[in-house]
């Protein structure tokens, strides 16, 4: 028996998802009294294997083949699904994340297992297997249970405390099936930013909306941003209107993000905005109209005008920063 | 080419849920049903290529599981422009359940390009699209922001982290649809809603297939701490806050 967790990696680097991944998955394999077995696909160096083995994986699959030049949503459910019967997997724990989503169905109808998309917390028992989860976008939540024996699970980003543990693990060199003939997504084009901090991934995220007024005032919020080393991001009507880019749209129909931070800028925090938000760990408004409902999902808020206030809250950050 | 969109039934997103029987099951006194906002997009890009005369599409036909009441939004689909419908009246348990009959009731068709979202707005679960895929032994691209036809194949633009990739995929594929991949929501107009009236909606009966996960019961989020405010003058008192209270930044 073994809790399989898929580690994505970033060119060969492993991130903060990675890990939480990792430890959730650990905590998971000792609850059913097994071993979290960590399943890496695609070349990573050894140090980088070896921090798996800091967050509880008691072993590393490293599986590599050269000729994978695509993320193809079928081939890797083959190759998961292969080492998921190898490992004689009991769970199998991949990110909520757009690879995890892409891969996680298909490996449930592949196994024939019942998959839990998006949990949130640890399994409220493991017989039967009963997981957390939100729905309704945020408005409530549901305790699920897995009725298969074999179940998939894929975890909310930035749901769960990264945990280091004093255990050592084993790196295995393994082959990942790939069969370029079969493979039918072909990528023509890759636009990518770099250098620039994930919505995703960060801590902190200033957010900006339609008090805003437009796109020339957004100086103060990018800035706000670079002093906190946070991320940028919009209500969906400020990317409708092209002020902001559309990456940056959070909220039910844009990016669903769980940052530590969330600054709402001049949002009114509708509804399908807090969708996006609400498991944000501490929000901060700033807005003209008291009675603003953003203002009950917050545990922070000024109101007041954001043209004059984030001047000031800037030069406050400055100052703290030092810089 | 023939266009098939999945859609979801789901509460309007501004319900606020309530829920009865000790917390097991959804209140829906006074729920407005909608289309899934995903599948909606879907369906209106679907639309949009068969607007297009140039992709050749023959037509365009939504698929829902789910029981009679949900014929409301399924009409509302035909209204705003799909050509017929399709419903497997089975109780929609979860996503395997769902993804099991949509795959038997394609299995003699021959849709070339399958429209899922990526999530519905009730369970968030982000399966059937990838579930159906598989059972059909189908192609499927997640997170699509943008689907074009070019020589028979699907061009497709999907997010990758920190930016966007374009793809090509042979048809059939299942194509699971987010943000971007249309502007706005097509709307019905007066003739469309006329005409759905006698547009064909078929119902099929399912077949046996038992759901591989359930409910058990629903919780509401925790209330949080009321607001703390803070002087509009002096927004370094939010900066302490956030330092010596919160300890956050
Ligand atoms: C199906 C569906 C899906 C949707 N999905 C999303 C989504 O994913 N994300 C999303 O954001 N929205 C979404 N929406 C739209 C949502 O309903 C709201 O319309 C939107 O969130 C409002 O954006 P906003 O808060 O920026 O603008 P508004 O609601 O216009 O609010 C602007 C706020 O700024 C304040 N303000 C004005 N001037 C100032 C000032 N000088 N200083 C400070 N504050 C000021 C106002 O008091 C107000 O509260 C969706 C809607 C639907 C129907």
């Amino acid at each position: 028996m073994s809790v399989l967790i898929f580690v994505e990696n970033w060119d060969g680097k492993f991130k903060k998802l990675s890990f939480e991944l990792v430890s959730y998955g650990a905590k998971v394999a000792e609850m059913l009294n097994t071993d979290a077995v960590a399943l890496s696909v695609g070349q990573v160096e050894a140090n980088e294997l070896e921090k798996l083995g800091r967050y509880g994986a008691a072993r590393i699959l490293s599986a590599v083949n050269d000729n994978i030049n695509v993320f193809d949503s079928q081939a890797f459910t083959s190759i998961i699904a292969g080492f998921a019967q190898q490992e004689n997997a009991e769970v199998v724990l991949l990110s909520n994340n757009n690879t995890g989503k892409a891969i996680a169905p298909r490996l449930s109808v592949r196994l024939k297992a019942g998959l839990a998309a998006g949990v949130s917390k640890l399994p409220l028992s493991t017989n039967p297997f009963n997981v957390y989860k939100k729905v309704y976008s945020g408005n409530a939540f549901s305790n699920v249970i897995i009725k298969t024996d074999l179940k998939i699970l894929t975890l909310a980003q930035n749901s769960y405390e990264v945990t280091e543990t004093a255990g050592k693990s084993v790196v295995t060199q393994v082959t990942a099936e790939w069969n370029s003939a079969t493979v039918k997504t072909r990528v023509t084009e890759v636009q990518k930013q770099t250098g620039k901090i994930l919505l995703t991934d960060a801590d902190v995220v200033v957010s900006g909306g339609r008090g805003m007024k437009s796109a020339e005032n957004w100086g103060p919020i990018v800035e706000l941003a670079e002093l906190l080393g946070a991320a940028t991001a919009c209500s969906r009507p400020v990317s409708d209107e092209g002020w902001r880019p559309h990456e940056e749209h959070t909220g039910q129909t844009g990016k669903i993000i769980a940052p530590n931070l969330y600054f709402a800028i001049g949002i009114s925090g509708a509804t399908q905005h807090l969708a996006g938000v609400s498991s944000s760990k501490f929000i901060v408004a700033i807005n003209t109209d008291k009675d603003a409902p953003i203002f009950s999902a917050a545990q922070y808020g000024i109101i007041g005008d954001a043209g004059k206030v984030l001047p000031k809250l800037v030069e406050a950050v400055r100052e703290l920063k030092g810089k | 080419m023939k266009i098939l969109v999945c859609i979801s039934n789901v509460p309007d997103t501004t319900t606020k849920v309530k829920f009865i029987d000790d917390f097991k099951k959804l209140d829906i006194t006074g729920i407005q049903w909608v289309i899934n906002p995903w599948d909606e997009l879907s369906l209106t890009r679907a639309l949009e290529l068969k607007d297009d005369t140039s992709n050749n599409i023959q037509s365009v036909t939504v698929a829902h599981v789910g029981l009679v009441g949900a014929e409301p939004t399924i009409r509302k689909a035909l209204a705003i422009g799909a050509d017929d419908a399709i419903r497997v009246n089975a109780e929609p348990a979860d996503a395997w359940l769902v993804a099991s009959q949509l795959a038997n009731v394609l299995k003699g068709e021959s849709y070339d390009l399958i429209f899922c979202g990526i999530e519905s707005s009730d369970f968030n679960g982000s399966s059937v699209g990838g579930m159906l895929a598989e059972l059909l032994n189908y192609p499927s691209v997640s997170s699509v922001s943008n689907v074009k036809l070019e020589n028979g194949q699907a061009v497709i633009t999907r997010e990758i982290d920190g930016g966007k990739e374009i793809v090509t995929v042979p048809v059939p594929v299942v194509a699971i649809v987010q943000k971007g991949i249309a502007k706005e929501p097509r709307i019905a107009a007066m003739r469309g809603i006329m005409m759905a009236r006698t547009k064909l909606l078929k119902v099929i009966e399912p077949v046996a297939v038992d759901s591989l996960t359930e409910v058990v019961n629903y919780e509401m989020p925790k209330p949080r701490a009321a607001c703390k405010f803070v002087d509009p003058e002096n927004p370094g008192q939010l900066v302490e806050l956030l330092q010596n209270e919160a300890k956050i930044i």
